[in-house]
């Protein structure tokens, strides 16, 4: 999967392309642990919508995040071929629901173009940058946005 | 190993050291008559003092020679004992422990502070400023014919018992870097010892290797210790040398003489009487007694890498779990098993369950250490506030995650500087209300419905809610017009911002308020709780879960969701009949159970999984125990199964649900939450961020 040319460069991002909500998006490889099937989550309660839950990840509890619902898109259809990536956020482990990982790319980090200035406010929050590929829109994700600061926070 | 690793090992073990110190001076402040108890506390600064000459402690050894030689003259019984001496001997206790630490870290420390401490011992042990001696800290020359045996020779007569003891050094010693000559100094402090060194096996100069061990000794050691510890002398070295200890039938020519004995005793009574009334003198000694009994049979213990054990207990979990899984899997397979597999995976399902237990029982630990801990903290905050306070533990022995414990410390010391700070009145006014000038705090830990309940309560004022009422509204915390129910009134001290010394003391006041507190405790999965009688004093109570400890549990299904609810909580499980269900108030509903009125919970709704209660679904009614000892029923639409789970924190990769302790993992792979009975009954606990509901107008 690797290619060692391409690790010859630093300015080589490595990126896992996905695709949910009919949108494509991405996340440095780095910042994804694995790519897993879909568990049925055991619901939390009082949680935000997007959270659908949590799972068992070898012994790990990880909270499972829409991410179509996250974003403000239509949540995501319940589907058996829909992808879990469970990704590390700083020290918290969270998995992210998803339609279907596309891609793998190595994209050079000039390639990749500041978010365009649009007026959503989640846009600007969740999407750090865009990518232009084959006529394609990818959306790098900010995966530190991504977990309810509420729910974490409030003890 | 490096050097650097044996000093990690030194101050691992002088941890070890210095709680043992800290146990026999406060067992010898409240009287205890035992000589042992002089002899441990000896030994633990001698062995602090060893070790830190080997690594060139200066500071550190100067002052534990200084501390241990007035030990000693107490234990030769050279000077009188008395409160003040005890009190001497508590401060350089702690001072000493300042210096480990000081020595670990690598800080530099004050030297007036030894000095101080060392004024102290010597003016209560009715000594001049003695000239401070120094300490030879030079490692010591291999050079064992030239022994010298006439060192400070504690010597208490010719009492005791004969040992023969026969040290023959292994090569290994060699590189271990033991000396033998250290050793039987060591010995020599215990008694009368005479020593005769067999050289036979010594070649000629030319084939000796200097990294072959060719001594040995036999010495012979009267000695009123036990055997157990002129073992511990060669603690360390044990494993390098062949070692020979037997008592032999030797002459003893005189009945040891009691009076000697009988004397400290008669001081160490009259201290009782002044110290404290409340403690039974009988009870103590005894106490003292099984203490020493037990160290003569030490018990192997292994110090391991927490992380280690980390390791182990989460693939353990992870083992029930799968077992669980296999079992499950075979069941439904529909196979014809054979009586062999069954017989299998049943021993399979014995085994597992006790290599968990056990493994939770290596993380288990009692409290007292952490206890222990807190007399310092008590000691320094009443002398800092002017106060006289006695610290008295309870329930030391309960058993508490070690996480747990050590992420306690923090908030239990604030608490009780709290305490003995805000908590006790002043000495005269004490005395005024009727109380004795000492005031007492009590720090207490025991199980209660599958948590562990830590309380500290003081006999001071209580909490003065007038008071904290218009420092709340000063601080713009709650309106003026607040009505406030005294609880209401208690709790605001735990909101951010709040603190009513009117003058910063040197205590409390650091800026780290009760608010911190409640917030570390709410970080471990805990609540705190506080009640006050005015003029009677306050409780604090902390309750706290067992985590990473498993837990047996109720397996119930609540809207299709399956919830794991603890069974030690449980009280009884019944199917009430539709009349015994009444409404109150809006929305809240009590249920009859066989004429008290109990608080009744639909699960569902309150966890917000649906949105109103079905009229009736079969459902049925669990009884459960609050940490306040009130009762809560909580309706269930079914029970599933009883089980052993695995908990599973939440905190971590999430945050804290209100009503929600843990997750587990059940059998089949998925996960189930883990309800928190008291929490539950939280109004706050049905809708979020509703923490603070007074504070919110």
């Amino acid at each position: 999967m690797r290619n060692p040319n391409d690790t010859a460069d630093p300015d080589t991002q490595e990126l896992v392309v996905f695709k949910t909500a009919d949108q494509d998006f991405c996340l440095d490889i780095l910042s994804v642990r694995e790519i897993r099937g879909w568990t049925r989550p055991a619901s939390l309660p009082h949680a935000p919508s997007y959270v659908q839950g949590v799972i068992n990840l070898r012994g790990s509890v990880v909270p499972i995040i829409d991410l179509a619902s996250r974003l403000g898109l239509p949540p995501i259809a319940a589907n058996d071929r829909n992808v879990i990536i469970v990704t590390t956020i700083g020290t918290q482990i969270a998995g992210l629901l998803i339609e279907a990982v596309t891609d793998i790319l190595s994209i050079p980090a000039s390639e990749i173009q500041p978010t365009p200035d649009v007026a959503s406010d989640t846009a600007r929050t969740f999407i750090r940058g865009v990518i232009a590929k084959e006529k394609r829109l990818i959306r790098q994700i900010d995966i530190t946005q991504l977990l309810p600061k509420a729910g974490g926070a409030a003890a | 190993m490096s050097s650097i690793d044996l000093k990690d090992v030194f101050f691992v073990e002088c941890e070890d050291l210095l709680v043992a110190m800290d146990e026999g001076l406060r067992e010898l402040e409240a009287g205890s008559t035992d000589p042992e108890t002089v002899n441990a506390v000896f030994r633990a600064v001698h062995s602090i003092k060893g070790g830190a000459g080997a690594f060139a402690l200066a500071d550190l050894v100067n002052f534990a020679h200084k501390f241990e030689t007035v030990l000693d003259d107490v234990r030769a019984s050279r000077i009188e004992t008395n409160p003040t001496l005890f009190g001497a001997f508590l401060v350089a206790g702690d001072h000493l422990a300042d210096l480990v630490a000081a020595a670990r870290d690598g800080v530099q420390t004050d030297p007036s502070a030894s000095e101080k401490a060392i004024a102290a011992l010597n003016m209560a042990g009715g000594q001049d400023d003695a000239p401070a001696d120094s300490v030879e800290i030079s490692a010591p020359v291999f050079a064992p014919l030239a022994l010298d045996l006439d060192l400070p020779l504690p010597v208490t007569g010719p009492e005791g018992r004969n040992f023969r003891i026969a040290l023959k050094p292994k090569d290994s010693a060699i590189n271990a870097g033991h000396d033998a000559a250290l050793l039987l100094q060591q010995l020599a402090e215990l008694g009368t010892l005479s020593t005769t060194i067999d050289a036979s096996a010594l070649p000629d100069a030319t084939a000796f290797d200097p990294n072959k061990s060719y001594l040995g000794w036999t010495a012979d050691l009267l000695t009123e210790h036990s055997l157990a510890e002129i073992e511990e002398v060669f603690d360390f070295a044990k494993d390098d040398c062949e070692l020979d200890i037997s008592e032999i039938e030797a002459p003893v020519p005189d009945l040891p003489p009691l009076p000697d004995l009988v004397e400290p005793q008669d001081t160490a009574e009259n201290v009782i009487a002044e110290v404290s009334e409340l403690a039974p003198q009988p009870v103590k000694a005894e106490a003292a007694k099984s203490k020493s009994g037990s160290t003569a049979a030490p018990r192997q213990t292994i110090r391991v890498d927490i992380e280690r054990v980390d390791r182990l207990v989460d693939v353990v979990g992870e083992l029930v779990i799968h077992q669980a899984m296999l079992s499950e899997a075979i069941e439904q397979s529909g196979l014809r098993i054979e009586a062999e597999v069954e017989r299998g995976l049943d021993q399979l399902r014995q085994l597992s369950r006790q290599i968990q237990e056990s493994v939770m029982s290596i993380r288990a630990q009692p409290v007292k250490p952490l206890f222990d801990r807190m007399h310092r903290i008590v000691r320094e905050a009443s002398a800092a506030a002017n106060k006289t306070a006695r610290l008295i533990t309870e329930g030391e022995m309960t058993e508490v995650d070690k996480t747990i414990i050590e992420r306690l410390a923090d908030p239990l010391t604030h608490m009780i500087r709290n305490a003995v700070d805000h908590g006790l009145e002043k000495m005269e006014k004490r005395l005024e209300s009727g109380k004795s000038e000492e005031g007492v705090v009590t720090l207490s830990a025991a199980h209660r419905s599958g948590r562990v309940l830590i309380t500290l309560s003081d006999d001071g004022g209580g909490i003065d809610r007038d008071r904290v009422k218009q420092v709340a509204i000063s601080k713009g915390l709650i309106p003026a017009s607040a009505d406030l129910t005294p609880s209401e009134i208690d709790n605001l001290l735990f909101l951010p911002g709040f603190s009513t010394a009117s003058e910063v003391s040197n205590l409390s006041g650091r800026g780290v308020g009760m608010d911190v507190v409640k917030s570390e405790i709410a970080g471990l999965g805990g609540r705190v709780s506080i009640a006050s009688v005015r003029g009677e004093g306050t409780t604090l109570t902390i309750s706290l879960p067992l985590t990473l400890a498993v837990l047996d549990g109720m397996v119930v299904e609540v809207s299709g969701q399956l919830l794991v609810l603890p069974v030690s909580s449980i009280i009884e499980t019944l199917r009430p009949e539709a009349e015994a269900k009444h409404s109150i108030g809006t929305g809240d509903t009590v249920l009859d159970v066989r004429g008290t009125f109990v608080p009744l919970i639909d699960v569902g709704t309150r966890l917000g999984f649906r949105e109103v209660t079905a009229s009736d679904c079969g459902s049925i009614v669990v009884l459960v125990e609050r940490d306040d000892d009130d009762c809560l029923a909580l309706m269930v639409d079914g029970i599933r199964d009883q089980r052993q789970v695995v908990i599973k924190g939440l905190e971590g990769n999430y945050g804290h649900i209100p009503g929600i302790a843990a997750a587990t993992v059940l059998g089949d792979g998925s996960v189930a939450l883990i309800l928190d009975p008291s929490d539950l009954a939280n109004p706050s606990s049905s809708q979020r961020s509703a923490l603070q509901p007074v504070a919110a107008e």
